[in-house]
């Protein structure tokens, strides 16, 4: 952890800018670039922002979920995304999709997008799991 | 019940043995001899139906596309196989209940023995060439857990190591042997195999083909000079020695020989290798068995010399010999499991199984005697026993031999003089004589222990008496099968007074000389010769099997070093010989000359990044290196951008930072960068990465001169929005088209994440906990 | 491009075994991130350089109008972008935590 205070606010306006500019790339990665690899790494950048200047304490408490078990929830969905094609009866990991109109707005949702949530959570689990433990080590 | 169903249910039961073995404590051994009872039962109903000259096949596919089948044939020689299998296993099952009762592993002798039962059925059964290696492996395998079954003895691990070893290197000769014939065969079904005999004696292959099936059965079936496992493996528990060792796993080679018979049979190499070592190992290892004072040594020397003898039969290849075979295996396994058993209950009831130690057993342990010395008598070719007739079969055969039929009715008789003495070592000397005081207070064994020998003493009487009850059910069928033709022959106690006649007198005679003689050979000539049969063929397993490994000590200093660049010089260098040569000797060395469509800002690019390298490569500090890095990691990005691929331009950015976070966190806490010490393996490392980095530009500027396949990315182009629903077709390649690499890859770095996590934090978990006590 | 690109690529290659081969654990470390990222524009290399337009599906089209880059290197440099980043990450633990075990630097002189 550093201490500075021009970093600590700078930070502070920068990691709900980071945060929701993460999660826009993950979003749009379907069509434009982006996609969970890149959106993770955004939000896991946003992150480690946060713990260099205010410490790994706040950050952690800030993320709520430890980032091991991230990893793990990730691999989760990702594996899941999978078992839905199989139980689809097409071979595993099979893109499955659905177009339903949810208040008039037209909405894509496929397998795919919960493997891609699953690819984002690992790497955000992964680079903060590293960081943390980095940082924490003094 | 499908033959598929009986092979494996040894193994399905084995797994429920440990249970049984502790439900029903020491009445298992009978419960569980339940299993090879009804197997004999149900390969005996096959009786009729081989008996009329039919045989019956069934297969199952298992890996189809490689031909591997669970294909079984029944014909009178897997038949006879697995009847004696089945049939001597019950009684080793009951007999290991008396003999390991109260033994704490005794769960594991039942599994192990139960597993074993089912790999030599597999054996003798299959008719498809990998199932019959994959269950002979087995069958060593089995073979090494019960031969090391007192696993706390060293000797018992010694010998089991070396039974695994000797048989399991012949297996896979043997794998080698079976692989060329059903390429020399086009099948590898041995039933298709037996109409193609012809061209697989012609091919080739034939030669390499014999030489590596020999190996695989004269080392399965304990012929001289590989003959010293078998002794050895005396270290097994009795009953083990009694199945494995005398009547079904060593037969296991003589069954392969007798099975490939029909295929490789005939030629005279067939003839000379074949009937050579049977022969050599019959006369060796029956004078062997004159030269050891334990029960069970003398055993196995001659269960040595009967498979010698069943090898030699095989290879003579004439009819009489295949019948004396037949009659010759069905006697041996009979008296020889019976002897076995015999010497076991001795050994567990006195303390010891040192002839010389033991005397006037017979009022203690009567019916140990009794079945026992029926046993012994067929054992010595007595009349009126089937080992009578077997041995009759034999001199039959040997006169019949017509390439050398003196020599080798000598070796016979003289192997058969050492047979009787040993039958009168065995029982002569411990149930005779005077009583002696042995370690344990001898009593008579358990019913468990003697019902075995009674049943199959009882049987070589009854078969030796009626021989026609085995003519045609069984004898005829199995001979055929072994020649290949039908034969027609006719079992008899009485030939009338010929020349087998004779020789048997001469060798009851020189028996019962060479008998009374035993403690002077013993003393005098049996030293010498024990030295140079048993224990050096023994001393040349330890000298290879000591320089195998001394080689792989040697060449693993050598390779192994444990020096990280050793290991990438060897790599680096490796890979620039094996790339380098083919490129320059066939594609040529090609150098671009259009380097016109570069822009200016591209050439100060490629600078930036050659100059960042090699500032990176020669910084003395660790920051500098660091920020030397990131001008290579953002060019790099640049590249990206500046070529159409916005997705790797991002990535390599985030990428970039994130890198040099980390290195900020860790390596500020590293000291400096000390260069390389000497300057000429700097000069040696410098050639060696120039040379790669050169390999590699040239192997570059020639692919380019390829033209670009572009089916991959057409298809991946054309099907992104169409099928999988997304515009950016590097992202629905990663998650939908590849996600199965993606998912691979995401694995990997969930577990390069938790290494780290426990790199660190599990190891500072762990240190705190030791430095406060808790571990 | 492409031979520009080549050559740099094999001066990536030289630079990262050199370091490879050497005492240092630190230069081992950046020997292995200069060589991942060596391998990558390998990769993209050998895929084909294209300065047309990124390999996107215009809104409303079912497949691009015009030539775009090929878009399979790209999908396999940029997961090996993020695992070239874990390696990374895992050998700099591991050569910390030798440091802080061991105290020296060197690697094992055979």
């Amino acid at each position: 952890m550093m201490k500075s205070l021009i970093l600590e606010t700078a930070t502070k306006l920068l990691f709900p800018l980071l945060l929701m500019f993460s999660i826009f790339l993950f979003l749009r990665g379907h069509n434009d670039p982006g996609g969970g690899f890149i959106g993770g790494l955004v939000g896991a950048a946003a992150f480690a922002l946060f713990a260099i200047s205010s410490g790994t304490d706040k950050a952690r408490k800030l993320l709520r979920i430890n980032p091991t078990f991230m990893i793990g929830l990730g691999l989760f969905f990702a594996i899941l995304s999978g078992v839905i094609s199989v139980m689809a009866g097409t071979p595993f990991l099979t893109g499955q999709w659905a177009f339903p109109v949810v208040f008039g707005a037209d909405l894509s949702l496929g397998s795919p997008i919960l493997f891609d949530i699953g690819v984002y959570l690992v790497v955000v689990g992964f680079t903060l799991a590293v960081i943390f433990s980095l940082e924490e080590e003094g | 019940m499908s033959v598929l169903v009986a092979v494996l249910l040894g193994f399905v039961v084995a797994v429920f043995a440990p249970w049984i073995s502790r439900l029903l404590k020491d009445s298992a051994g009978w419960a569980l001899a339940i299993v090879p009872a009804g197997l004999f039962a149900y390969f005996a109903s096959f009786l009729p139906l081989i008996a009329s000259g039919e045989t019956f096949r069934e297969s199952t596919p298992w890996v189809p596309y490689i031909n591997i089948h669970f294909s079984f044939y029944i014909d009178g020689l897997s038949l006879l196989f697995a009847l004696i299998i089945s049939g001597i296993g019950t009684f080793i099952v009951i007999y290991g209940g008396g003999y390991l009762k109260g033994d704490r592993d005794i769960a594991r002798f039942y599994l192990s023995l139960l597993m074993f039962m089912g790999s030599m059925l597999g054996v003798v059964l299959s008719d498809n060439l990998l199932t019959l290696f994959i269950f002979w492996e087995l069958t060593s395998f089995t073979s090494y857990l019960l031969i090391g079954y007192y696993h706390e003895k060293a000797a018992s691990r010694r010998a089991a190591l070396q039974a695994l070893l000797v048989t399991g290197t012949g297996g896979l000769a043997m794998l080698g042997g079976v692989i060329l014939m059903a390429l020399a065969g086009g099948s590898m079904e041995i039933t298709e195999l037996v109409n193609e005999a012809d061209v697989i004696r012609e091919h080739g292959f034939y030669i390499a083909i014999l030489i590596l099936v020999c190996a695989g059965a004269f080392t399965k079936s304990a012929q001289f000079p590989f003959h010293y496992w078998l002794p050895a493996a005396m270290e097994a528990p009795t009953p083990v020695s009694a199945y494995l060792h005398s009547a079904t796993m060593v037969k296991a080679g003589v069954y392969l020989l007798a099975r490939f018979n029909p295929i490789l049979g005939g030629t005279d190499w067939w003839l000379w290798l074949v009937t050579g070592f049977g022969a050599v190992t019959m006369v060796v290892s029956a004078w062997l068995a004159l030269s050891f004072t334990d029960m069970k040594r003398v055993l196995a020397y001659s269960t040595v010399m009967a498979l010698g003898t069943l090898v030699m039969l095989i290879g003579m290849g004439h009819p009489y010999a295949m019948q004396a075979m037949v009659v010759f295996l069905l006697g041996h396994s009979l008296y020889k499991g019976a002897l076995f058993m015999m010497a076991g209950s001795v050994d567990h009831e006195a303390g010891t199984r040192d002839v010389l130690l033991l005397g006037g057993l017979r009022k203690v342990m009567p019916y140990t005697f009794a079945f026992g010395t029926i046993a012994a008598l067929s054992m010595a070719g007595i009349p009126l026993f089937l080992g009578f007739i077997g041995k009759e079969l034999v001199y039959e055969a040997a006169l019949g031999f017509s390439p050398a039929p003196v020599l080798i009715i000598i070796a016979a008789v003289l192997a058969n003089i050492a047979l009787v003495a040993s039958s009168g070592i065995v029982i002569i000397r411990p149930f005779f004589g005077e009583f002696k005081e042995t370690p344990k207070h001898v009593h008579e064994a358990p019913v468990s222990m003697w019902i075995g020998p009674a049943v199959l003493g009882v049987l070589s009487l009854v078969f030796g008496f009626l021989p026609f009850l085995l003519s045609d059910y069984i004898m005829v069928p199995a001979a055929s099968a072994v020649a290949g033709v039908p034969l027609e022959f006719y079992l008899a106690i009485w030939h009338g007074i010929n020349l087998p006649l004779i020789l048997s007198v001469v060798t009851l005679l020189g028996g019962i000389l060479v008998y009374k003689a035993w403690d002077n050979l013993r003393g005098s000539v049996m030293p010498g010769y024990k030295t140079a049969f048993a224990t050096l063929p023994e001393a040349a397993y330890d000298f290879s099997l000591n320089s195998m490994l001394s080689v792989a000590y040697w060449q693993t200093l050598l390779f192994q070093s444990g020096n990280l660049r050793y290991y990438v010089m060897t790599i680096v260098g490796f890979t620039v010989l094996l790339v380098g040569y083919p490129l320059v000797s066939k594609a040529g060395i090609y150098i671009p000359v259009d380097w016109s469509d570069i822009h200016f800002y591209e050439w100060l690019l490629a600078g930036l990044m050659i100059a960042g390298v090699l500032a990176a490569a020669t910084a003395r500090s660790g920051l500098i290196a660091v920020i030397s890095l990131g001008v290579v990691g953002y060019s790099i990005a640049l590249i990206y951008l500046l070529f159409s691929a916005p997705d790797l331009a991002i990535t390599q950015m985030l990428v970039e930072t994130l890198t040099v976070i980390l290195v900020a966190l860790v390596l500020i806490k590293l000291p400096g960068v000390p260069r390389e010490p000497s300057p000429v393996g700097r000069a040696r490392n410098i050639v060696i990465a120039v040379s790669a980095g050169l390999m590699v530009t040239l192997t570059l500027f020639a692919a380019f001169t390829v033209p670009f396949d572009p089916f991959m990315a057409g298809y991946f182009t054309e099907n992104s929005y169409v099928i999988a629903h997304g515009r950016n077709i590097v992202n629905v390649i990663l998650v939908d088209f590849r996600a199965l690499d993606t998912l691979g890859e995401i694995t990997v770095l969930a577990v390069a994440g938790v290494g780290i996590f426990a790199l660190i934090k599990l190891h500072n978990a762990v240190k705190q906990a030791k430095e406060e006590g808790k571990i | 491009m492409e031979p520009l690109l080549a050559i740099v690529v094999g001066v990536l290659f030289s630079t990262a075994i050199y370091l490879m081969m050497q005492r240092n654990l630190i230069r081992i470390v950046i020997g292995v991130i200069i060589l991942s990222n060596a391998v990558n524009l390998l990769i993209f290399t050998l895929g084909r350089l294209t300065r047309a337009s990124a390999p996107l599906i215009p809104y409303g089209q079912n497949v691009p109008l015009e030539d775009i880059a090929n878009p399979l290197p790209q999908a396999l440099v940029l997961t090996a972008i993020v695992i070239g980043f874990g390696l990374f990450a895992f050998a700099l633990v591991l050569t910390y935590r030798t440091y802080k075990e061991i105290g020296t630097k060197p690697v094992k002189e055979g």
